[in-house]
């Protein structure tokens, strides 16, 4: 082990969303360096998918673009993205990490982010970031598309931090076929490079603070709600890209399987979450305010439409969350209904829902235009892996364990590895920004007591393609 | 100091005796009270469809004819109480429905009466202490349970003078005759009102439950200020020690029957005779007591 | 058999007037049941008074309609007094009352009552009742 005065004074962070955002610009902000890794071609995570935040409406790529234009800029933040770590080994203050970048078959470094390539390229894909909607083809051509987004070549959003494409290798014509090569015909700079691979780098750092994230859990392990099967059941952050203006429909409602306006929406809570029979035993925690939230846009784009969202408990535990679930309720004309929904099933035109007022006792059924699940949030793809390299602890779930769950809920067991959002449990925007926040004064008050900002020497491999 | 005084329909007829009571003790105490011209009945409920304005104008017209009289006007009913002042909370706060008011009862009022419970003015515009000192009776040893019922205290931001959860002005009133007031959770709950009308049985079992915790606390009496409230505390009990084994039945008076009994009047004329439990050998047992 | 709601059923023509006559927004109730469990009639009700709002949210005004418990509330207020969020419940009682006695006239037949009973009762209980169940 090196003696503190000659540890290294950079910073990984893994994951670009806003706990890892916030504690990249924390870091980067008191002069130290931040090498900061995101597996997508963008930082913002997932609330670079959401419509508005609650409980203000904040539109929450307006509020977001300022945190990640600096991330982008910043001259301490070293951004890796579209990026996975691959090893990682050494211990604190000496850090040895690697990392693959996916083959993006675009040279970044020459792409000028003019958007030619995505508007000459012909091909239409399902967009995981857009939840793999599917929008009928009549909708597809009559609306405005924003610029970018949606095709075999694409970026993220019209936002996106970094503004440079990535070409999707499984639905472009030319890696497929060799046939097409549009976009390379009208890049003005030369940028793509269909013989692009990957390549790694490897970076040394003094600390990591893991800011992983979550997903959610998948609509094909429900059963009872159709599968992920059934037309027009869609998940929650489906929902927030029909929702968001830099969505599929630019914001305007519409339901996948027609394109035509929902009339009727159901809102399914505690799918897979509260569930220690069938799926995940803890609350998901932010299922109840996003929900209302949803609802409320929905009234807010469709003014006749009804909403009705089946609950078991109304969590709201938050400043201004109460008074936000009262006024979905009392203002939106949301119908709040007490039961777990017990079968979900389409009947022609319609889906249908099973489900029960306890508070009448009165078995229910809509015919519902379009049913929105919220599913159990969950660890995000490789966080066990990852465990896995720096020898941490999940739980059975795949959370990160904290050092303590009370007192350390930052640290892991290991020194100089913190942990800060999601990825350690369920958490809202504000909780996962403090953690953001929490990690980078933690590793602040270490680098502190470890002395200066000599760490220009300590950087970067190339280790080449 | 003069005031103009409501009777109202039940202290008309049956109530007789506590409206006898009433207008004794209140001018024993110095509140002069001035019955009101011509008055016509307050409608017995407040209304509670909104845009019913026909229902409001027997109230109105009473306002009307009070605002000729003075500013205050008084009543010793909690409900025509509750009516009015309600009423008159209503034709203060909504211009519209006023004026639709005004021009059926043809009148130009805009609510200027101040409808005053006379609790509430013996409370603060003659002052307990200045009963006390009046006192020639003490009510010594007596323990009394104060019950209020729903027509002074609810709606509280519309009638409430009193703690709608803990009100203390009759207990504090007949402290003030020398009596010991007991506190009891069940002062505030409702007694059924008109239930009774419909289905005694109901009514039965809300007054057993008021006057069961009464007695729990160590009530001999009970005092009310609303004369349907004493009606039915009182005709339940007959009934009450049939359907409950061992019930002992306790006098319900109307607060100013024992006002006028701790003031040395002349309490012949207070309707002891239309008592389901007899008063009288309590009455009798003070009046002994003091002598 | 299972209740269909729907976003006409939810908004039918008597959740209309019970608003209207009533001047309460039905979905500003949460369902904590308060006022079901301060009301000193409840114990003789076929639906708690958290039940009727209930019933009416979900556009089933009906079952109310033939419901013992709007003739039983008393107007106490006790429910209105404590409720968390100022809904007067007396008032939509009252609107369900009128809503049937419009429909089928008045709810109490005051000629069975014995001139003995009617010398004992006090004027206003009389008055009241005749207010609260006639049309």
């Amino acid at each position: 082990m090196t003696e503190p005065q000659n540890h290294n004074k950079r910073v990984l962070i893994v994951g670009g969303g806003i706990a890892g955002m916030q504690a990249a610009l924390d870091i980067g902000g008191s002069g130290y360096e931040v090498v900061l890794v995101d597996r997508l071609p963008s930082v913002g995570g997932h609330m670079h998918q959401l419509s508005e935040t609650f409980p203000t409406l904040d539109c929450a790529q307006c509020i977001m673009t300022p945190r990640t234009v600096d991330v982008g800029r910043h001259e301490k933040i070293k951004l890796h993205t579209y990026s996975e770590i691959e090893e990682i080994q050494g211990e604190m203050g000496d850090f040895r990490v690697r990392i693959r970048r996916k083959p993006a078959y675009v040279n970044w470094d020459i792409c000028t982010a003019c958007g030619a390539c995505t508007e000459k390229c012909p091909t239409s894909i399902q967009v995981a970031f857009d939840r793999d909607l599917e929008l009928p083809k009549t909708m597809r051509s009559g609306r405005v598309r924003h610029e970018g987004t949606g095709k075999a070549i694409y970026t993220l959003s019209p936002q996106a931090v970094p503004k440079k494409p990535v070409i999707d290798a499984d639905h472009c014509t030319y890696l497929q076929s060799g046939k097409c090569g549009l976009c390379a015909k009208v890049c003005p700079v030369g940028a793509i490079d269909y013989e692009q691979g990957p390549s790694w780098s490897e970076e040394r750092v003094g600390t990591i603070i893991l800011a992983t994230g979550f997903e959610l859990y998948p609509l094909e392990k429900l059963g009872e709600y159709g599968a992920g099967r059934v037309a027009d059941v869609i998940d929650a952050l489906a929902m927030e890209r029909l929702l968001s203006s830099s969505g599929p429909t630019s914001g305007v409602m519409r339901r996948p399987s027609d394109g035509k306006e929902p009339k009727e929406v159901v809102w399914i809570q505690c799918a897979g979450s509260r569930d220690p029979e069938l799926a995940m035993p803890y609350c998901s925690k932010i299922c109840c305010m996003y929900s209302a939230k949803q609802a409320m846009l929905y009234k807010h784009k469709v003014h006749h439409g009804q909403a009705y969202i089946f609950y078991i408990d109304i969590r709201s535990a938050g400043k201004r969350y109460e008074e936000f679930i009262q006024r979905a309720m009392e203002e939106d004309d949301v119908l709040y209904v007490r039961g777990k929904v017990s079968k979900v099933f389409r009947e022609g035109e319609k889906v249908v829902v099973w489900g029960v007022d306890t508070l009448t006792g009165l078995p229910l059924e809509v015919a519902a235009d379009m049913v929105v699940i919220s599913p159990a949030m969950v660890p995000s793809e490789g966080t066990q892996a990852l465990a896995g390299m720096l020898g941490l602890k999940v739980d059975e779930f795949g959370w990160w364990t904290e050092q303590d769950g009370n007192l350390a809920p930052l640290e892991t067991v290991r020194p100089g590895i913190f942990v800060a959002g999601a990825g350690s449990g369920p958490k809202d925007i504000p909780e996962a920004v403090a953690q953001g926040s929490g990690a980078a004064g933690k590793v602040l008050s270490l680098l502190a007591r470890w002395g200066g900002h000599d760490d220009q020497d300590a950087g970067h491999d190339e280790l080449g393609r | 100091m003069k005031v103009s005084y409501f009777p109202g329909c039940t202290l008309n007829t049956t109530g007789k005796g506590f409206d006898n009571a009433v207008r004794a003790s209140a001018a024993a105490v110095g509140l002069d009270l001035v019955e009101l011209p011509d008055w016509n009945c307050c409608g017995a409920t407040y209304p509670l469809i909104i845009d019913n304005m026909l229902e409001l104008a027997a109230p109105a017209h009473v306002l009307v004819a009070a605002q000729q009289e003075g500013s205050i006007l008084t009543t010793a009913c909690s409900t025509c109480y509750n009516v009015l002042k309600r009423t008159n909370k209503f034709i203060q706060e909504h211009e519209e429905e006023r004026d639709r008011i005004n021009t059926f009862i043809e009148a130009e009022y805009a609510g200027e009466v101040e409808v005053k419970d006379i609790l509430h003015m013996l409370r603060d515009d003659v002052g307990f202490e200045a009963i006390a000192d009046k006192v020639q009776l003490p009510l010594k040893d007596l323990k009394v349970a104060s019950y209020y019922g729903c027509m002074v205290l609810r709606p509280p931001n519309e009638v409430a003078y009193d703690d709608p959860d803990h009100p203390t002005s009759l207990d504090d009133l007949v402290a003030a005759l020398g009596a010991t007031p007991v506190d009891f959770a069940h002062k505030n709950e409702c007694c059924g009102a008109y239930l009774a009308v419909k289905d005694e049985s109901i009514t039965r079992e809300m007054v057993y439950a008021i006057l069961r915790s009464a007695q729990n606390a160590g009530a001999e009496a009970v005092v009310t200020n609303c004369p349907l409230c004493q009606f039915n505390l009182d005709k339940q009990q007959a009934e009450m020690r049939k359907s409950y084994a061992g019930y002992q039945p306790v006098p319900i008076f109307y607060f100013s029957q024992l006002m006028g009994l701790a003031l040395g009047l002349e309490t012949e004329d207070y309707g002891w005779e239309r008592h389901y439990v007899d008063a009288r050998p309590l009455v009798q047992k003070l009046l002994e007591g003091a002598s | 058999m299972r209740v269909r709601l729907s976003a006409e059923s939810v908004h039918n023509e008597l959740v209309q007037r019970i608003e209207e006559y009533s001047g309460q927004g039905l979905m500003a109730c949460y369902q904590c049941g308060k006022c079901a469990a301060g009301c000193p009639v409840a114990f003789a009700m076929d639906m708690l008074p958290s039940q009727v709002i209930r019933y009416a949210q979900l556009g089933l005004v009906e079952p109310l309609l033939e419901s013992k418990t709007i003739w039983l509330c008393a107007a106490c207020q006790t429910c209105y007094t404590r409720c968390p969020k100022g809904i007067d419940l007396s008032r939509i009682m009252e609107a369900l009352r009128e809503i049937v006695m419009l429909e089928k006239g008045s709810h109490i037949n005051y000629d069975a009552l014995t001139s003995e009973e009617q010398a004992d009762w006090p004027q206003q209980a009389f008055i009241g009742g005749f207010r609260k169940y006639s049309v």
